[in-house]
């Protein structure tokens, strides 16, 4: 079967790779005319290639069901590359610096002295209501004042070309691992076309993050003990943490590896003897950490591990509470945030979001919910949603419910009609909708992925795309204009 | 080096050492049964005493044939000695330490993993076996290849090699133990050719009859065969030779002392012994008193350096 542009839908959609029917986008143009020449049936046999390499590599996440446990899945991945030209990555890249800076100047405030709260810009209400400020951390000095230093933030790209923040991710953000492996994947099926777009590299995250990690630690060391904090191989993103460790050459451990003496300290139990730890990358919930200060039945986190952050003998990353500024209503205050530290508009716009808690807000979702997408204000996942245009009206009503019920807890943002990039279904090529998170890293100083991990909705009509829900993904292509 | 890591490397080792074991010892005995007259062939059953596994496998099947045994030991997940089993456990295993592992380590062993699982059917049927078991005892051999030949040769090698070593010195008592058993009741004279072959298979369960040959230069018989598998330096699946490779791998390894001594022990009674001049019942012992000083070395090598058992604070 041979590949027709012409046939290709693309005008309901920004299409990522097709501007308009038979005709690519202007700094890639010759891309599409690239697979028509190999063909769909070349395309496929590349797909299948790329499917038996992440078998054999064992790229893979758990997926929980209620009667086997936890499912070891092969990560699903389509083959055909999303791309962005440089001088729009350019753009996205200062919009994400600026909001990450902004966020972690909103969360080390919230921690001291509340400005933003004393001055009438963010309600004492909503940190009130938030389930992810940490009384515990209040007064804390994290190292060079920075509590995310790992963010995921999620963009979108809705009909008309403009790029949205969806939400930002500032607790465990996970998927990095992901858009390193496709990217290892597409050199292997796609060769030709790589050396001749020559997409900038991605390759060098880990050695970015470790230099992230390493000038966290408290003792100004040559060689910082960095550790990576796993919940252990049943976590879903258990293989990014393995691979994040090996990667950065740094021990992988587990809660009962570590202990906290009677000096304060952290230290790793090893085949010599205890050994201190300075920095911590975690990827253990905050409530999990320690049991000493959260969750007691905790067996994941380290009695005492808060107490030494608190003194500082070690660094965690990123540091408990960051999880303030995750809420979903955190995130409708942004631009506000943006302007109150930075004194600065946004570069990359919010998705217009109605905050239920005010009253005019509320009565809007309540009358349009079939228009509108409900977001709780902590889930994440995909969890706990409303999508209007794909609900029923039992639904509706449900939500309807649950939102005056505790209208703080929700916001609601116009349904976006999602950008797509031809995908591989069948034997033919198919728009298919997709998000995009990078990863931004800050330390002294701030770094941002050379585009990130590209989801995608593998199901026909579909806008959910995370990998718990049958999202897959693709290899995101910065090229130069 | 983490006690955790440690303590997981050398459970590779010894869970890879076993599929392979497993495979050996099942792909001699179909050889040998070949060979045998009817009569007085020991049949599939020693398979199972081998592996200690007996009432594990009498709650699961009616009779020691060959479908049921083949199976117990190839497939079947209740069997913690079976093939699939071993792997299955050395791929989780490995899964924990991805991070402190070369990664083609891992891309073999899942591959061998997947190919164990989704060929079991070839390896139940009789022309299919041989090429079964001998792609399982070349995986085997091929992971341990690339973590010599890529993996950093610092502490995490040397609790690869306590692994692999103290699995295997068990494994060649056991298939001493009850293959030597099995033989023949006494010097019944019309059947003495037979007994050649039966010792034959023993060696050839150890791949040790090439090495037995050029070492000893004498017929196979129970003697020297027996003073080969016990005693000898350099053949790599002798009992001497696997605690030999034991403490030197100790040898490297700091707080060594108390690990060093239980090995010794173990060592010099080996040594002082001549088990060709027992009797089976008085051999049975000997061997009973050597895995029960493996056992004991392995415990004080997890005393001195793996992680203390996880315990739930009730209290807490």
């Amino acid at each position: 079967m041979s590949i027709d542009w012409n046939t290709y839908p693309c005008e309901d959609f920004y299409d990522e790779l097709v501007a308009a029917p038979g005709q690519g986008r202007e700094a890639f143009a010759g891309f599409l005319d690239d697979l028509k020449a190999l063909g769909s049936d070349e395309l496929v046999a590349r797909q299948e290639a790329a499917e038996v390499a992440i078998k054999a590599m064992g790229i893979t996440f758990t997926v929980y069901s209620d009667e086997g446990g936890a499912i070891d899945r092969a990560w699903p991945f389509d083959i055909i590359p999303r791309i962005i030209p440089k001088s729009d990555w350019d753009r996205v890249e200062a919009g994400l610096k600026q909001r990450v800076q902004a966020l972690n100047l909103f969360i080390d405030d919230l921690y001291h002295d509340q400005r933003i709260i004393e001055e009438g810009v963010f309600p004492a209400a909503v940190l009130a209501k938030s389930a992810n400020f940490r009384p515990q951390c209040v007064g804390v000095d994290p190292p060079l004042g920075i509590w995310a230093h790992i963010c995921g933030s999620d963009l979108v790209r809705d009909a008309d070309g403009t790029i949205y923040v969806l939400e930002d991710n500032l607790r465990v953000p996970s998927g990095v691992s992901y858009m390193l492996e496709n990217r290892l994947v597409t050199k292997r099926v796609f060769p030709e076309l790589f050396e001749h777009y020559a997409p900038l590299p991605v390759d060098d995250y880990p050695s970015q993050l470790f230099d992230t990690l390493a000038a966290l630690s408290p003792r100004p060391a040559d060689y910082p003990q960095v550790v990576v904090l796993t919940p252990g191989i049943y976590n879903s993103a258990y293989f990014e943490h393995a691979y994040l460790a090996q990667q950065m050459g740094c021990e992988l451990v587990e809660g009962r590896d570590l202990f906290v003496d009677t000096d304060d300290c952290v230290y790793m139990r090893t085949v010599d003897g205890p050994k201190q730890v300075d920095v911590i990358y975690r990827r253990v919930d905050d409530l999990f950490l320690d049991p000493e200060v959260f969750r007691p039945d905790s067996t994941l986190g380290v009695p005492g591990l808060m107490r030494a952050w608190t003194v500082g003998t070690v660094a965690l990353a990123n540091a408990p509470g960051a999880g303030v500024a995750d809420d979903k209503v955190v995130y409708a205050f942004v631009p506000e945030i943006i302007k109150f530290y930075l004194d600065a508009d946004p570069i990359l716009p919010n998705v217009p979001t109605y905050r239920c808690m005010d009253p005019e807000s509320l009565a809007y979702t309540l009358d349009h919910m079939e228009r509108l997408v409900v977001k709780p204000a902590n889930e994440s996942g995909g969890y706990g949603m409303l999508i209007g245009p794909a609900s029923t009206s039992a639904e509706r009503a449900q939500f309807a419910q649950l939102i005056q019920a505790d209208p703080r807890n929700y916001i609601s943002q116009p349904a976006l009609k999602l950008s797509t990039v031809p995908t591989i279904v069948g034997r033919g090529l198919e728009p298919r909708h997709v998000d995009l998170r990078p990863f931004i890293l800050s330390a002294d100083r701030q770094q941002v992925t050379m585009g990130g991990l590209t989801r995608v909705a593998l199901r026909k009509g579909s806008l959910v795309v995370n990998s718990s829900q049958g999202g897959g993904s693709k290899d995101t292509w910065i090229v130069p204009d | 080096m983490l006690s955790r890591v440690a303590e997981n490397i050398y459970w590779l080792g010894r869970h890879v050492e076993r599929a392979e074991n497993a495979a050996r010892v099942v792909a001699v005995n179909a050889n040998l049964l070949m060979d045998l007259p009817r009569g007085i062939a020991p049949g599939w059953r020693p398979l199972v005493d081998i592996t200690g596994a007996n009432a594990q496998f009498e709650t699961d099947y009616q009779d020691y044939d060959e479908g049921n045994v083949v199976h117990f030991l190839l497939g079947d997940n209740r069997n913690p000695g079976s093939i699939l089993s071993a792997l299955e456990a050395a791929r989780e295993t490995c899964r924990t330490i991805r991070d402190f592992l070369p990664r083609e380590v891992w891309e073999v062993l899942n591959e061998l993993y997947l190919y164990a699982r989704d060929q079991l059917h070839r390896g139940m049927t009789k022309s299919g076996r041989h090429a079964y078991l001998k792609s399982i005892i070349l995986g085997a051999q091929g992971i341990h290849g690339l973590l010599s030949g890529t993996m950093l040769h610092d502490q995490g090698y040397e609790f690869l090699h306590l692994g692999r070593y103290l699995e295997r010195a068990d494994m060649t008592t056991r298939i001493i133990d009850v293959r030597s058993a099995n033989l023949l009741p006494h010097e019944t004279t019309e059947l003495k050719p037979y007994e050649t072959i039966q010792w034959v298979s023993v060696l050839r369960s150890l791949s040790a009859y090439q090495a037995y040959r050029r070492s000893e230069q004498v017929r196979v018989q129970r003697e020297p065969v027996l003073r080969f598998l016990f005693q000898h330096q350099e053949f790599p699946r002798a009992v001497c030779y696997c605690i030999d490779a034991s403490r030197q791998s100790l040898e490297q390894l700091p707080r060594n002392e108390a690990a060093l001594r239980v090995a010794g022990r173990l060592r010099r009674n080996l040594e002082a012994a001549e088990p060709w001049r027992f009797d089976q019942q008085q051999l049975h012992a000997h061997v009973d008193v050597l895995q029960l000083a493996i056992g004991e070395l392995h415990e004080e090598i997890a005393r001195t350096w793996f992680p203390p058992p996880l315990v739930l604070d009730v209290a807490a």
